[in-house]
């Protein structure tokens, strides 16, 4: 195991102003030993992916609440291959319905966190499935 | 004086007390007791009697025995027909007022053929780019009779716009319109997250508005000052006291400024506050908020109409509080928090619907909801006496407390420099998520209990069905919408956009040149990108 702190980027796509969730993961996180960078709101996928290649991000994890992540998801995942970092871990959260996770890890993200989740179960899921990008 | 000590030294420390931390879910430590020496100021000072200064126990004299609050379900989703059903849907099962949930999109400025709009039209909320589709979503409501609540901040001049061309359509004078549209841009920076431009240029076009509307819409309630969500964004009690009466002091002084006349226009001010669970500390938030208010507008602002003085308010359940984890337990919240509402003396009132953290909400769900309010209005007595709690101990000294150190955080706004100025410092931003990170760690040390969450929580969750939103409505909007674009008469519309770019740029009311844009058919997006272009574009800081 590296000795690097591991990156993350915390990222909010979209349109939704619904942060509070976003912010007290990626605080948690910065807490936790990580390194986070957090975009702020109202990101573009394509500014997303920009950014986790930007900041060499070992993961992203995404936050949406707005409906739109069987839009939003996808688009980052194909913008990161796109950008030769399909092996940046995505994982995410927000109101995601099960059938509609089922669907986001048959697509490649690794993991959805869903209401009244911890963020120490996020953390300890952080610490056990990411790994610095070669 | 001393018997409240000498009860705590003698009876109260030999008696048993859990080892739990006895403090309101805004993590406020109370006293295990409130005596007659916890009440502070002469009754009339601090409480007088209701429908009189400072309006603490109501701010009419009858309340409830005269009128019931109104019931106003916030509802919005897909195309414009399908929300305009579930209008008449509510209608029907005797809801009295109407309130709508626009999309992301539209909240944010852009049409739904926009590249942003992609995958979130009519998601979170009805999809409307142009007139056409506001004449859909109110067909066959009568615009006089029933009032409208319109959720919309940053693209609100527009939507009232919208709103007010259907009406005239209608052949309903712009006189006989009422309703109240959120329009609340301080608490978009603080909270909600939606906006096009900075704060300096977005205040501009409220005050545009209140001044519109003092003039030409009489009935219209051309802001509805917003705690709600910067309690959903994690404030405390107090903070969203604080920071909403601290909003509703900036447009009071930018409209003051502007040469209004204060009595001309704070009459038709409005609020909307949050309901969260914390059954005392919310009764005694909205206490407060009406003595806070009056004051503040008597003393500081010279007001003499008591109307100018009268906080009135809409309020809604904390959708924040609702769990994910056996839904059906939400209905007990939504019932108990909705009770604090109506002790709490609000005017208008929307429960939230069981299902709503994991959807918007089913027809069933809403009746729900909806049956919730007319339970406690007909069945639980509640509304027979005015402010039943008005002389409690504890939430008189809960009130008084609650006042007191939301005046501390108001004295520090505007050591700052108002409202604006602490907004573009970061500082309420600051407050909320420190409060809001706060409650997490207290939720998973497990010193604050959520039922089903961290506590009593099962391995199997009671399904539920949900509302499903037809991905098939986003393509039929955005044809909708081009089509209007392709078939309205172009030269029009441009020289009505370019009027309003002239406006931005004079300082004159926009208003009527957005009234007249709309007229000509243009869409939400191409007034939001005049004002993009004149006044700029506002990024999140993404301050943690």
């Amino acid at each position: 195991m590296a000795d690097k702190r591991l990156r993350i980027l915390v990222a909010k796509p979209g349109l939704d102003g619904h942060d509070r969730g976003a912010k007290i993961i990626a605080r948690a996180l910065r807490d936790g030993g990580f390194e986070v960078i957090y975009t702020g709101l109202h990101q573009t996928p394509e500014m997303i992916a920009e950014a986790a290649v930007q900041e060499d991000a070992d993961a992203v994890g995404l936050s949406v609440l707005s409906g739109a992540h069987m839009t939003l998801f996808p688009e980052v995942m194909r913008l990161l291959k796109e950008r030769g970092a399909a092996d940046v871990a995505v994982f995410g959260g927000g109101i995601i319905p099960d059938d509609d996770v089922v669907k986001l890890k048959g697509m490649g993200v690794r993991q959805i966190f869903t209401p009244g989740a911890s963020t120490e179960d996020i953390i300890k899921w952080v610490r056990e499935n990411v790994a610095p990008r070669q | 004086m001393d018997s409240k000590k000498n009860w705590f030294d003698s009876t109260y420390q030999k008696a048993a007390e859990r080892p739990i931390r006895f403090s309101t879910v805004s993590d406020m430590e109370l006293e295990p007791l409130y005596t007659p020496a916890d009440l502070s100021g002469t009754y009339d000072e601090a409480l007088g009697n209701p429908g009189e200064y400072p309006y603490t126990r109501g701010i009419y004299g009858s309340m409830y025995r005269g009128r019931l609050w109104t019931m106003r379900q916030f509802a919005g989703f897909g195309l414009a027909e399908d929300t305009n059903a579930r209008f008449h849907f509510l209608l029907g099962q005797g809801q009295d007022g109407l309130s709508t949930a626009f999309d992301m999109p539209t909240l944010m400025g852009y049409d739904a053929d926009h590249e942003r709009a992609l995958g979130e039209v009519g998601r979170e909320g009805v999809s409307v780019s142009t007139v056409y589709d506001m004449a859909t979503l109110f067909d066959r409501i009568p615009l006089d009779r029933v009032s409208t609540s319109m959720t919309v901040n940053c693209s609100a001049s527009v939507l009232l716009a919208m709103y007010l061309i259907v009406a005239e359509r209608n052949g309903i004078p712009w006189e006989r319109v009422g309703g109240t549209i959120q329009n609340d841009m301080l608490k978009e920076y603080i909270a909600q997250k939606e906006w096009i431009c900075p704060p300096r240029p977005a205040l501009r076009i409220v005050t545009d508005m209140i001044e519109f509307c003092a003039r030409k819409v009489p009935r219209w309630h051309a802001v509805s000052i917003s705690g709600y969500h910067i309690r959903e964004a994690g404030s405390t009690a107090v903070q969203e006291l604080a920071f909403t009466i601290a909003d509703g002091i900036c447009y009071v002084e930018d409209a003051v400024k502007r040469g209004l006349g204060v009595d001309d226009f704070a009459p038709r001010l409005s609020f909307f506050w949050n309901l969260h669970n914390d059954f005392l500390e919310e009764v005694a938030k909205l206490r407060a908020a009406r003595r806070m208010w009056a004051r503040i507008m008597k003393d500081r602002f010279g007001a003499k109409d008591p109307k100018s003085m009268m906080l009135r308010t809409h309020a809604q359940t904390a959708g924040a509080s609702l769990t994910a984890q056996q839904p059906i337990n939400n209905v007990v919240r939504v019932g108990i928090q909705a009770l604090a509402g109506v002790l709490g003396g609000v005017q208008s009132l929307h429960t939230n619907s069981m299902d709503e953290t994991l959807a918007l909400p089913t027809e069933q769900a809403v009746m729900v909801a909806l049956r919730t309010q007319q339970i406690i209005a007909e069945e639980t007595g509640v509304t027979n006496t005015i402010d039943p709690f008005g002389g409690s101990y504890a939430v008189e000294a809960l009130t008084d407390r609650m006042e007191r150190e939301a005046m501390e955080y108001i004295r520090r706004i505007d050591e700052m420099g108002g409202m604006i100025k602490a907004i573009e410092t970061g500082y309420p931003q600051r407050e909320i998520a420190e409060a809001a990170f706060h409650f997490q760690r207290q939720l998973e040390k497990g010193i604050k209990t959520v039922v089903g969450v961290n506590k009593y929580s099962i391995p199997e969750e009671i399904p539920i069905p949900t509302l499903k939103i037809d991905a098939a409505i986003e393509e039929k909007q955005i044809q909708r919408v081009r089509k209007v674009k392709r078939e309205r008469n172009s030269v029009a519309v441009k020289e009505a956009l370019a009027r309003i770019a002239e406006a931005c740029r004079s300082g004159e009311n926009l208003m009527e040149p957005i009234c007249e844009a709309v007229r000509r058919d243009a869409t939400v997006g191409e007034v939001s990108d005049i004002f993009r272009a004149e006044f700029g574009v506002y990024r999140d800081p993404g301050w943690l």
